[in-house]
């Protein structure tokens, strides 16, 4: 309904502007070179005050952003170890890049206004400025040689994965629509697997080779836990399209792309209780569950169901286009300190267990 | 170079104006560049309109997530029951409005119209080095276009696998209904538009190394043919590597062969593919797609630097150093297709590699930006609707552009790949700035297109409101990009987590709307302008190309006499010494005077 209503809006001021052009044509008609096609005095004077309103409304615009949508969840909070100097570096260049805009919009909107055209004024004729041209060669030279130099000294910390600190290896298997963890169990090691050995009748759905010693001890899980503060290797394997797991609380990403296993590796730094109880994420839930309880109003009003109040969880997304239901394929994330992981994962059936 | 302007000469006397013309030789099946260039931008409006409502569409089911909607009703039919839109069409309408944007609309659109428009004006030839073959191109085109409509009406529907069309997905019909034969037709669609886009470029190559007139010197070109050459040379290069890649899927779906499967478990069974792998389809996709967006954006940056110079009345500023920049961008493209595959689980060493060259190609797009910032710094500005377009390419390029630095960086790419972010980046550096370029270049040689001007005040109109919500559109969409939501979600209300979005989506949709609906004053404007605009005149710009020489009514062979010869190059605007603030490339220069050192 809101939907119709708004395109009924959008035609009003389409019929607006319609009106308003006419307007504009008969107030001009008067004058003989008005109607040309061809920029009047008067036009320049006009469009170079409204590139003036422009930049102003780019500014606005930015603030506003800033303001309202502006709790950057991607910039603060990061849960895991690499995650604050991805986030310092996101800051970094974000404060270049903000610096930068303004500079730019400005001269470009300022200069648009400034340089109006008049009837007998000439443009000066400048071709060409070595020196000028070279600063602005080499001053992007030398701020890109900052940010790459950083860039790549983060990227190569995050990517390339310490094997000496006893990671603990994690699989996370992907599928349309959802996702499947497995822990190497007590020897660390993950037994071998194929999709050719799936097989349901006997619940193996993850196609683990029943013959490799390794594989017993394995542990099939539909909720990842994680000890705080304990590096994590994910080894991560699709059983049929493209996928990608995305735990944007962890800064982390990679896709599950069937027929081989891609590797990415944190250290979470917070347990889920913790993270519920820092003031932003308190704040950010009263907002939420704010939203829900009216959107349940409506529903109710409706005769649907109202939604369950939310709860913070760290989750894994889908981030790679994967079919139909790719909107709705996720798992929770709980890191908790090391005993009640311990105590957790005890109760869970090792793979031998959970065959039929 | 001499000798080829004569040769060209002489054989063109033979055949310029005798030909009898039929309205099928005229109109239809027509050889002369000028009328290729108006079917092009024709066909290229009219999938714009598609592709641009399949946008408002998805954007109304993301702000108002499975409401009911007679427009939906009205257009999807089966597709969306009850008037809620389905999950697998939602999917549909990305792919396709990522198709027709793309290729249809930047590439065909904005690269066949002007190429074919200005590079044999611009240059001093009658036409394009083979005209059948640029009649060819256009009607491969024309059947392209039809094969993906006539995919829209399928049964299972169309192709639904992202525009990048990444396999297993789309290569398994299991997979969703739109890789059935939605993918079929897509491919063979591509297949042919690729054979145009060939075609074309070989054409716009060989016009422009052969058939310049006397004293057209490479150095002094219009910025524009430079644009256009340099864009044909990048489609060269890279289009092919796409057509293998459609080939060896459409092998990997139809003939069993396993390039990009392997080891696929789907609805129960075990298919027999092994060995491939999707990370090398999408090795092969990016090396065309990434040189793809500068093949979109280039030309538009030759209109625009054009349309700056002449509506400033003031030279280019650094004319060197902006093909320079040209050259410097079209290499560094080839090299940096990788930052589309930091997270695909290629080797991370691959990863700072292609961070390295990506961040390098900053350094030419700051030099071509300040450029512009300089060019109209101290001029007479001309506030005619090109002009505005111009400013606007300027300002959403440097917007768009800047936010490259992040997802051009591995680190940063990891949190940011696949969200609204990159969604946001890409809309306003290549799509948004490419489409301001079009529409510049529209407004600037309507008058050399059709004869007639377009109202400017319905130009202006079209610009600030076009102006206000692309703004309003995409900048706030970097946010919600921040905030982790990933593109291509039906809906996000399956995550109670982004509830807090929901506001800022309907901000979004309600500005495309908007931006949508302003978009029929710009398309009366351009038809209704057809018939009944004012008369042009031959040079109402004031320019000092070599099309302006040209009649207002179109002639085969575009000169009644002889073809101009060249004594300066594009830029002299306000020149001292001269009375006119501009004196066109044909105008020996004075007793005395210098030409300007480029």
């Amino acid at each position: 309904m809101t939907a119709l209503f708004i395109i009924i809006i959008v035609l009003f001021a389409a019929v607006a502007i319609w009106q308003m052009v006419k307007i504009f044509d008969l107030a001009q008609v008067s004058t003989d070179t008005s109607n040309n096609g061809i920029a009047t005095d008067y036009d320049n004077k006009i469009n170079g005050y409204l590139m003036l309103a422009f930049l102003a409304f780019i500014y606005i615009i930015t603030i506003i952003s800033f303001v309202y949508w502006g709790d950057l969840p991607l910039m603060s909070n990061a849960a895991s170890e690499h995650g604050s100097e991805v986030d310092n570096l996101m800051m970094i260049s974000m404060i270049v890049i903000f610096t930068v805009q303004i500079i730019t919009q400005f001269l470009l909107h300022y200069f648009a206004f400034k340089y109006r055209g008049e009837k007998g004024k000439k443009a000066l004729y400048f071709a060409d400025h070595n020196t000028l041209e070279a600063v602005w060669t080499i001053i992007p030279v030398i701020v890109l040689a900052g940010l790459i130099i950083y860039g790549l000294f983060t990227w190569n910390s995050i990517m390339n994965i310490d094997e000496d600190a006893d990671p603990m290896v994690v699989e996370l298997y992907a599928q349309q629509f959802g996702w499947t963890a497995r822990y190497a169990g007590q020897d660390n090691v993950l037994g071998l697997a194929n999709v050719r050995l799936i097989d349901i009748d006997r619940a193996n759905v993850l196609g683990i080779d029943e013959a490799d010693p390794n594989a017993e001890d394995d542990i099939i899980v539909k909720e990842l836990h994680l000890p705080v503060g304990k590096p994590v290797l994910f080894e991560i394997r699709s059983q049929d399209v493209l996928h990608s797991a995305y735990m944007p609380h962890f800064r982390a990403q990679m896709n599950c792309v069937p027929g081989m296993i891609t590797k990415f590796g944190f250290t979470p730094t917070i347990t889920t209780k913790e993270m519920r109880e820092t003031p932003e994420m308190i704040d950010k839930v009263q907002n939420i569950n704010n939203i829900r309880a009216d959107k349940s109003k409506e529903l109710m009003a409706k005769g649907e169901e109202e939604l369950d109040p939310y709860e913070f969880h760290f989750l894994l997304l889908c981030n790679k286009i994967c079919g139909k239901s790719h909107y709705n394929m996720q798992m929770n994330i709980i890191v908790e300190t090391q005993e009640e992981y311990d105590a957790w994962i005890a109760e869970q059936k090792t793979f031998k267990e959970s065959l039929k | 170079m001499s000798t080829h302007a004569v040769d060209i000469h002489a054989h063109d006397d033979g055949h310029g104006h005798h030909q009898k013309e039929t309205f099928i030789t005229k109109y239809i099946f027509s050889q002369d560049h000028k009328m290729i260039a108006k079917q092009y931008l024709i066909t290229g409006t009219l999938m714009g309109i598609i592709g641009v409502m399949m946008s408002l569409m998805f954007r109304i089911q993301i702000a108002w997530p499975e409401e009911p909607n007679i427009l939906f009703e009205a257009l999807l039919g089966k597709w969306a029951p009850g008037g809620v839109m389905d999950a697998d069409m939602y999917l549909a309408l990305v792919t396709i409005h990522g198709t027709i944007m793309v290729f249809f609309v930047l590439t065909a659109g904005l690269s066949g119209t002007f190429s074919n428009l200005l590079i044999p004006y611009q240059i001093g030839a009658r036409d394009m080095a083979s005209g059948f073959i640029n009649m060819l191109s256009y009607w491969i085109f024309f059947v392209s276009c039809i094969i993906m409509m006539g995919s829209l009406f399928l049964e299972a529907g169309p192709a639904a696998a992202g525009w990048t069309i990444y396999p297993p997905l789309s290569a398994l019909p299991m997979a969703q209904p739109g890789s059935g034969w939605g993918m079929t037709l897509w491919l063979i669609s591509m297949a042919l538009f690729i054979a145009q886009s060939l075609l074309g470029s070989l054409n716009y190559i060989v016009t422009v190394i052969n058939m310049r007139t006397k004293g057209m010197s490479m150095t002094r070109l219009p910025l524009t043919v430079w644009a256009f050459f340099v864009t044909a040379i990048i489609g060269v290069v890279s289009f092919p590597v796409l057509l293998s890649a459609a080939l060896l899927l459409i092998m990997d779906r139809s003939f069993g062969t396993s390039f990009f499967l392997s080891d696929i478990f789907i609805q129960g069974e075990v298919l027999h593919y092994q060995g491939g792998s999707p990370v090398l389809f999408e090795h092969l996709f990016w090396f065309l797609g990434h040189p793809e967006v500068y093949i979109v954006i280039l030309p538009a940056m030759g209109l625009v630097s054009e349309i700056l110079a002449t509506n400033s009345r003031k030279p280019i500023f650094g004319y060197r150093a902006m093909v320079a920049s040209i050259l410097a961008i079209a290499f560094l493209s080839t090299i940096v297709w990788g930052h589309h595959m930091f997270v695909s689980g290629m080797n991370p060493f691959l990863g700072s590699v292609f961070t390295f060259t990506t961040l390098l190609i900053a350094i030419p797009s700051a030099v071509k930006a300040f450029n512009w910032i300089t060019t109209i710094w101290k001029g007479n500005i001309q506030m005619n609707p090109a002009m505005l377009f111009a400013i606007g390419f300027v300002s959403t390029f440097i917007t768009g552009g800047l936010t490259g630095i992040i997802v051009g960086d591995s680190a940063l790419d990891i949190n940011v790949h696949d969200t609204y972010f990159v969604i946001a980046h890409f809309h306003l550096v290549m799509g948004i700035s490419a489409i301001y370029g079009m529409f510049a270049g529209i407004y600037h040689w309507y008058p050399k297109m059709f004869g007639r001007m377009m109202n400017k005040n319905l130009g202006y109109i079209h610009f600030w409101i076009t102006a206000i919500s692309a703004y309003g559109v995409f900048f706030p969409m970097h946010f919600i990009g921040m905030a982790g939501l990933p593109r291509r979600y039906y809906t996000n209300s399956a995550f109670p987590l982004f509830d807090d979005l929901t506001d800022v989506n309907i901000v979004i949709t309600v500005f495309a709307l908007i931006g949508g609906a302003i978009q029929l004053v710009y398309l009366y404007n351009f038809f209704v302008s057809i018939f009944y605009g004012k008369k042009a005149t031959q040079n109402p710009w004031r320019s000092t190309t070599l099309e302006w020489t040209t009649p207002v009514e179109h002639i085969h062979g575009n000169w009644p006499g002889e073809i101009p010869h060249v004594y300066r190059w594009s830029y002299d605007y306000s020149k001292p010494g001269h009375d006119d603030d501009f004196v066109p490339q044909n105008v020996p220069l004075k007793e005395g005077e210098e030409e300007m050192q480029h």
